[in-house]
């Protein structure tokens, strides 16, 4: 079998000297797939993805990007590596313009980025609409919006969301998951965290339903839709 | 006629030195936001700061004017001020790489580096006593007035004077382009643009790959040029002395919270509501209201609000009155 694009494997870990809320847990995304993780409140969704990212220190396991040993980067090396990543909450430069962020984005690229921007105002038609707008004023989907198009500035290899749908309303929520998909359709993979499982394993290729910061169930978007057990616990009958 | 003797009585003793004032406030309150918005600290060694630049400046001054060298009409300040801010400049770095950076990299408390901020404003206060001394110097030259009160009563036929120094123009004119080019360097260029973003969200900002050192080293840069043109205007304006600029953190610091901490525009906002407070509440307005009152009732007191003795209170009385009633200042800057 051949290694996944993006590996986490058997990653143990907790933040700084803290417990470990990780434990001998594997998070992987293929090329041109979208991989999602669940699972209930506080089983360590968003700390695998930080792990996988290098926002905690590992104890144990690895993570490897198109089968490199990244375990000891920090996470600005890994975004020059070629991994994009949205965080949860203070994704944006609120004072800064749309157009801002989306060059912030592209800092790391010394090279002329205008077809970059031109495509993910393509991706994203309402952003060039507010392009001059300061990031803060615009709602909470259209901020999302930004900060996936941030991450998409530096041509990433593979993009990480944490959460990109908390706190937006279904229909925007509905919205978003369809430009997830199409960015997933340029070929870049994605991993991201959900909240709202049932939607995100409906458009995953892979699901991983943590449990206590452990795997509990794994396998395709559907299979996990339809195994009578993670329906019960996690996806209400 | 005596309406037009009240304004210009007016212009001459508080329009235009609350002008140039106002301007030299908000070349400071600049460079104190500038470090609170990306080095997310209070710089309290800011005054001391531009006493070191007007020093090196007024050291560089003396040296062209004992070989000859001048500006003509204009002070030979200018000419030195590169050369002083090029010093301020070596120095702010210095300070840096010793002392800040050593607390940065621990991800110190804002209180500290306060309080370690003091401790550099001692050292700078001495270094400046030390080189230069505590006492006043003069060092402006050139032409005094843009127009004398003599001049300008003998081209109008008023009985009031208004007169405009050479110093006040400077400031006015440096102020303004200072600032436009500080404000074209922050929202056009790729590093203004890297150092707003560092300072709207530190975090994010390095996951985009902006390199932290880089935006310090180039506030520094930024704050010592401002500190150092501040302090050569209010130098040229009024006089040097260490010790007033120690005091003019008072009313920098108002300006800079007045505006909301932070905010560029909000510091110049701040500057000049501060410079026109202090200078109008203390200013006697027994001679305006003597050309504008009817016959028979001029004031016989001096009508003056309160002493310049006290005209730093008129800055703490601004600062506590907007923290009252809006703690984020006029142009909603951060929050500590």
């Amino acid at each position: 079998m051949s290694e996944p694009f993006l590996i986490g494997e058997n990653m143990t870990g907790g933040y700084g000297s803290g417990p470990d809320i990780l434990h001998d847990c594997t998070i992987a995304v293929e090329k041109g797939e979208i991989a999602v993780i669940v699972g209930p409140n506080g089983a360590g969704k968003s700390t695998a993805m930080k792990a996988v990212f290098g926002m905690l220190n590992l104890r144990g396991g690895a993570v490897r990007l198109d089968g490199e040993d990244i375990s000891g980067l920090s996470p600005q090396d890994r975004v020059i590596k070629g991994m994009g990543f949205v965080p949860q909450t203070s994704n944006i430069f609120t004072s800064l313009t749309v157009e801002e962020n989306l060059e912030m984005g592209a800092f790391i690229r010394r090279d002329d980025f205008s077809d970059t921007l031109a495509q993910i105002y393509d991706l994203f038609p309402i952003l060039k609409d507010k392009r001059l707008q300061a990031a803060g004023e615009l709602s909470g989907g259209q901020r999302q919006q930004v900060a996936v198009g941030r991450a998409l500035m530096t041509q990433p290899k593979v993009l990480m969301l944490d959460e990109p749908t908390a706190g937006v309303s279904p229909i925007v929520m509905d919205e978003l998951f369809d430009r997830i998909i199409e960015v997933a359709r340029t070929g870049i993979p994605i991993l991201m965290v959900e909240q709202n499982a049932r939607q995100a394993l409906d458009i995953a290729d892979k699901g991983y339903v943590l449990v206590q910061g452990r795997n509990g169930f794994s396998g395709t978007g559907k299979e996990l839709l339809n195994n009578p057990e993670v329906r019960k616990s996690f996806l209400g009958g | 006629m005596d309406f037009l003797n009240a304004i210009v009585a007016f212009a001459n003793f508080v329009i235009v030195p609350a002008t140039s004032y106002g301007a030299q406030l908000a070349l400071g309150a600049l460079g104190v936001t500038l470090v609170f918005g990306i080095l997310r600290f209070s710089n309290f060694a800011h005054g001391d700061t531009m006493a070191f630049g007007a020093m090196s400046t007024i050291l560089v001054t003396w040296g062209f004017q004992s070989v000859g060298i001048n500006f003509g009409v204009l002070p030979t300040a200018l000419l030195a001020l590169p050369f002083g801010i090029a010093a301020t400049i070596g120095l702010l770095l210095l300070t840096d790489r010793t002392v800040y950076r050593f607390y940065r990299k621990q991800k110190a408390n804002p209180v500290i580096l306060v309080i370690v901020s003091m401790g550099v404003m001692f050292i700078m206060n001495g270094l400046v006593r030390f080189i230069i001394g505590p006492n006043d110097q003069r060092f402006g030259d050139g032409e005094r007035f843009i127009i004398s009160a003599r001049e300008f009563k003998e081209l109008t036929g008023l009985k009031e004077g208004l007169a405009i120094k050479t110093s006040a123009g400077i400031t006015v004119v440096t102020a303004i382009i200072v600032v436009v080019v500080l404000f074209w360097f922050l929202n056009r260029t790729r590093t203004g643009k890297s150092m707003r973003a560092f300072s709207d969200n530190e975090d994010l900002a390095l996951l985009s790959g902006i390199n932290p050192e880089r935006v310090v080293m180039y506030t520094w840069m930024i704050v010592a040029t401002l500190a150092t043109i501040a302090g050569v205007l209010y130098g040229l304006d009024k006089s040097f002395k260490p010790f007033t600029y120690f005091q003019l953190l008072l009313p920098i610091f108002a300006s800079a919270i007045v505006g909301g901490l932070g905010s560029p525009v909000g510091a110049i906002a701040g500057g000049f509501v501060i410079a026109f407070s202090e200078v109008t509440i203390t200013y006697a307005f027994k001679k305006v209201l003597g050309y504008l009152a009817p016959e028979g009732w001029e004031p016989t007191t001096l009508v003056q609000l309160i002493s310049t003795d006290y005209k730093f209170a008129v800055s703490f009385a601004i600062l506590i009155i907007v923290l009252l009633f809006k703690p984020t200042g006029l142009f909603s800057g951060k929050q500590t």
